[in-house]
């Protein structure tokens, strides 16, 4: 298990300021939820912390050191992503078994079959789908192997990029609720992106709240149901989000 | 699959290698379609006669006989006779080989190079894509067989500089399609994914990137391949590809000019060889962009 530090994390594109001076700490084995709208840097933060943003200035420390300092297999073993769109984040001409032996090979891991089976079994899908491509595979499944592939290089954090929201109500539920028990089995540390309250009180322990690139305020997950929070939009998001629970 | 016996509870049933299965997909997909099927037999047709060819033709292609001069069609030579009394027939045949040495040729540099510098130039961007694109610019700011032209004029007129100077006008449109497909899905989350497991740029082009440019690369190099038949046979043509007494279609035809008026057949035979090869080549590339696509490959 590791922490995550992330401090005076700031991102341009061009002209335009997307992340100002962002602090955020997690604890080893939380689970800390980025909420607020589109476009509010959510995602970025996360981009920057796996290095696949590389322009960025400030800090992000993972189990005390730099991603900056690590070289590529450390960082691959640090912390790995899941990404939202489950249809687009599995290589439509790679079998399962080729996509999630990929890393192995590529950081030279041995007992290459059993691992494969291992990861099968810990995300709930039959091992002979390892020899399915991803488009005979439902999006839930597919999600699952995108979980699987994450998880199969033992990395200590998982970066989750709305990892639900693609998915249809029933298969979030399930998605959830595997992610959980991951992290009951596993010990990750969870960094997750989610535009939803609902799926932040499922999961999270503490989330921060976002606007125009800047972490509005941070709060631990009972202040969703029980009110806590002090900033204005903080507020707003909550009542907005509950309302919405309401109507459904 | 050994792996999944071992792995799989339950015993799985025998499976083709995967590899097999596509190829299988693919042909039985082809065979369905008419026009992919024309193809396909001329295509075979092609390759058989280069293959057999000194079984099939029924006289040396080489042989003159001047008592026997621009004879017509008939029993004893199937397509009659050039000027020198060979037997068209046979030089038609003996042709195939030459055709076909030019294709595969032709496609075996022209693939790979596109590929790699259409897909560098796509995934790296930036400076990189600027320098190889340029390149890419004065290559295709020349008709092929101009350029074609003054690579043999500097080359030296022969069969093996045709092919070179073809090779070297054919690769440009395979690396502007290559390019324009890896630009489609550089920022894809399965690329993401990959470099996240530790891929260097090198893997990713060629495990992730590849793959996916392959199909439309093939589709474009089969309907290329009419082109380059007709470039080879424009060079021939010309006297500055396969040189006499080589059979080549496209010198045949030049050296039967001077008789059309009044022995058709001269022309007429090797006219419609390089027809029929170069259609067959198009339809086969149509059929092979609807065969290519992977819900249709993996089936089963």
């Amino acid at each position: 298990m590791k922490s995550v530090t992330i401090s005076d994390l700031c991102v341009s594109f061009g002209a335009l300021q997307v992340l100002h001076d962002i602090q955020l700490e997690v604890a080893a084995g939380e689970c800390f939820g980025l909420v607020g709208e589109s476009g509010s840097g959510k995602s970025t933060i996360l981009r920057c912390a796996a290095q696949l943003n590389q322009k960025w200035t400030g800090t992000v420390e993972i189990g005390g050191k730099s991603v900056r300092d690590m070289s590529v297999a450390e960082r691959c073993r640090a912390m790995q992503m899941v990404f939202q769109d489950p249809y687009g984040s599995l290589h439509p001409r790679h079998s399962i078994r080729t996509t999630l032996e990929e890393g192995l090979r590529i950081n030279g891991i041995g007992n290459r079959d059993a691992r494969l089976a291992q990861a099968m079994r810990d995300v709930g899908l039959p091992v002979e789908f390892l020899d399915r491509y991803p488009h005979q595979l439902s999006g839930g499944q597919r999600q699952r192997v995108a979980i699987a592939r994450a998880l199969i290089l033992e990395p200590d954090v998982l970066l989750l990029d709305e990892p639900t929201s693609a998915l249809d109500v029933s298969v979030q539920a399930e998605v959830l609720n595997l992610l959980v028990r991951l992290q009951k089995e596993k010990g990750f540390t969870y960094l997750m992106v989610s535009h939803d309250l609902a799926v932040v009180d499922h999961m999270c322990d503490r989330f921060a709240i976002m606007q125009h690139g800047r972490v509005v305020e941070v709060l631990p997950r009972e202040a969703i149901t029980q009110g806590g929070a002090t900033q204005p939009y903080a507020k707003e998001l909550i009542a907005a989000s509950l309302e919405y629970e309401h109507a459904v | 699959m050994s792996m999944t016996d071992r792995l799989s509870s339950a015993p799985a049933p025998r499976r083709l290698p995967h590899g097999l299965i596509v190829a299988r997909n693919i042909l039985l997909f082809l065979m369905r379609a008419p026009t992919s099927l024309f193809g396909l037999i001329v295509l075979g047709l092609l390759i058989t006669l280069a293959v057999f060819a000194p079984l099939i033709a029924t006289h040396d292609p080489y042989v003159q006989n001047l008592q026997n001069t621009l004879q017509p069609p008939s029993a004893a030579h199937l397509f009659g006779t050039d000027e020198l009394g060979r037997d068209i027939f046979s030089r038609l045949v003996a042709g195939s080989r030459i055709t076909l040495s030019i294709i595969f040729l032709v496609t075996i540099v022209v693939g790979p190079l596109g590929l790699f510098f259409g897909t560098v130039a796509g995934y790296y961007g930036g400076k990189v894509d600027t320098v190889l694109m340029r390149i890419t610019d004065i290559f295709l700011s020349f008709p092929s067989l101009i350029l074609s032209l003054a690579f043999v004029a500097a080359l030296g007129p022969s069969l093996n500089n045709a092919i070179i100077a073809i090779s070297l006008t054919a690769w440009p449109p395979i690396a502007r399609l290559a390019r324009a497909e890896t630009m489609t899905f550089r920022q894809a989350d399965y690329i993401a994914a990959a470099k996240l497991q530790g891929a260097s740029s090198a893997r990713i082009i060629w495990r992730s990137i590849v793959p996916m440019c392959l199909p439309s690369v093939l589709i474009r190099l089969t309907l290329n391949m009419a082109t380059v038949i007709l470039t080879a046979a424009g060079l021939g043509f010309l006297g500055l590809g396969a040189q006499p007494p080589l059979p080549e279609w496209g010198a045949m035809i030049a050296t039967g000019r001077r008789y059309m008026i009044d022995s058709w057949w001269l022309v007429t035979f090797p006219g419609l060889a390089i027809l029929c090869v170069s259609l067959a080549f198009n339809l086969l590339g149509d059929g092979l962009r609807d065969a290519l696509d992977p819900k249709q490959m993996n089936r089963g």
